[in-house]
């Protein structure tokens, strides 16, 4: 267990080296057009989203679109507050009382 | 001792992590509480998070552990959740190579999901600066090595941070800082074309592998809408 354990850390410390670090090195020798750059404001984008849509239709790891989703409730509200207030403490913080809400008072 | 003083962006970077913290924290103690489970020491699941410093591949990983995968596997499938950073260290590529090869092995290494979406909106309403982006990732970096040790030592006295909604803010956190970066249709249709293509590599692809697709195809959609609009 711990020699395997060992091997997993020194392989995932190499790799996720790598996957940050490959394209910091590739793009010192490529000259960035005006192009490339309004390409690369979409990664942001790209990557957000794709951490965050998963997050709220498939809790329990499992797609689950209805009203029974707590934290797909959570979501659109806490989308609708960031939207009116841009403050991201005060909206984690509702996102998260509103699936408390939903779990005592309907025991999601 | 004028020049021990920290350079203010330094200061700057570590500030705007305040209010990320919820998220992290909670993530971080979810680590240490899962690979406990997993019969993780406390010095391995100490090790990790200093050295290979991701949280959703830590994540997957001790839950494929658990599961029972073969080690072969897993480095497969981090390899896979960590393929967003080829995307991150390629837009922020033309910003780190000007700061010199020291500057971009540092900045790469402390290159997290919660680093980059402050460093990009920084940089894009800011003279990019390395102190700042420096600040930013050492301070997610030692939130995230201490919480980690919090969540390995309390082990089950501390309840699972999902029963209370906890896993809920580090997805809003992103949306918060993803709202400002949605300008115009074009951006906006990316980001909705993105949502449902995760979904579907969600339902149809082998586990986690929507992260690395839905990621190039968004961007992808992009750059085609980047092209009609040139003609």
């Amino acid at each position: 267990m711990e020699a395997e354990i060992t091997s997993l850390i020194i392989g995932m410390t190499v790799l996720t080296f790598f996957t940050r670090f490959a394209s910091a090195i590739i793009l010192r020798r490529v000259n960035v057009s005006e192009k490339w750059n309004a390409l690369m404001t979409y990664v942001p984008i790209a990557v957000f989203t794709t951490i965050i849509v998963p997050a709220l239709l498939t809790p329990r790891e499992k797609l689950d679109v209805s009203i029974q989703n707590e934290y797909l409730i959570a979501g659109l509200i806490s989308l609708l507050f960031a939207y009116k207030t841009k403050n991201l403490v005060g909206t984690v913080i509702i996102g998260i009382a509103v699936i408390l809400f939903l779990r005592f008072a309907f025991g999601l | 001792m004028k020049n021990l003083e920290l350079p203010s962006e330094f200061r700057d970077g570590l500030k705007a992590i305040a209010p990320l913290s919820l998220g992290v924290t909670s993530f971080a103690v979810a680590y240490g509480l899962l690979a406990r489970k997993a019969g993780l020491s406390l010095l391995s699941l100490t090790l990790m998070s200093l050295l290979v410093f991701a949280g959703a591949a830590q994540f997957v990983a001790i839950s494929l552990l658990i599961s029972g995968s073969s080690l072969l596997l897993i480095l497969f499938t981090t390899f896979v959740v960590n393929s967003r950073y080829f995307l991150m260290g390629a837009s922020l590529g033309p910003y780190t190579r000007k700061w010199g090869t020291k500057w971009q092995v540092l900045l790469s290494f402390l290159l997290s999901d919660e680093s980059y979406a402050m460093t990009i909106s920084h940089f894009t309403k800011n003279v990019p600066n390395k102190h700042y982006q420096l600040g930013v990732s050492l301070g997610l970096y030692v939130e995230w090595f201490v919480f980690t040790v919090i969540g390995g030592l309390m082990g089950s006295f501390l309840g699972d941070p999902q029963t209370f909604g906890l896993d809920f803010a580090l997805p809003a956190t992103f949306m918060v800082l993803l709202l400002p970066m949605i300008r115009g249709w074009r951006h906006a249709t990316a980001c909705i074309l993105t949502g449902i293509l995760s979904i579907a590599g969600f339902l149809f692809l082998p586990p986690k592998w929507y992260i690395p697709i839905a990621t190039v195809l968004g961007t992808t959609i992009g750059g085609m809408l980047e092209l009609w609009k040139r003609k």
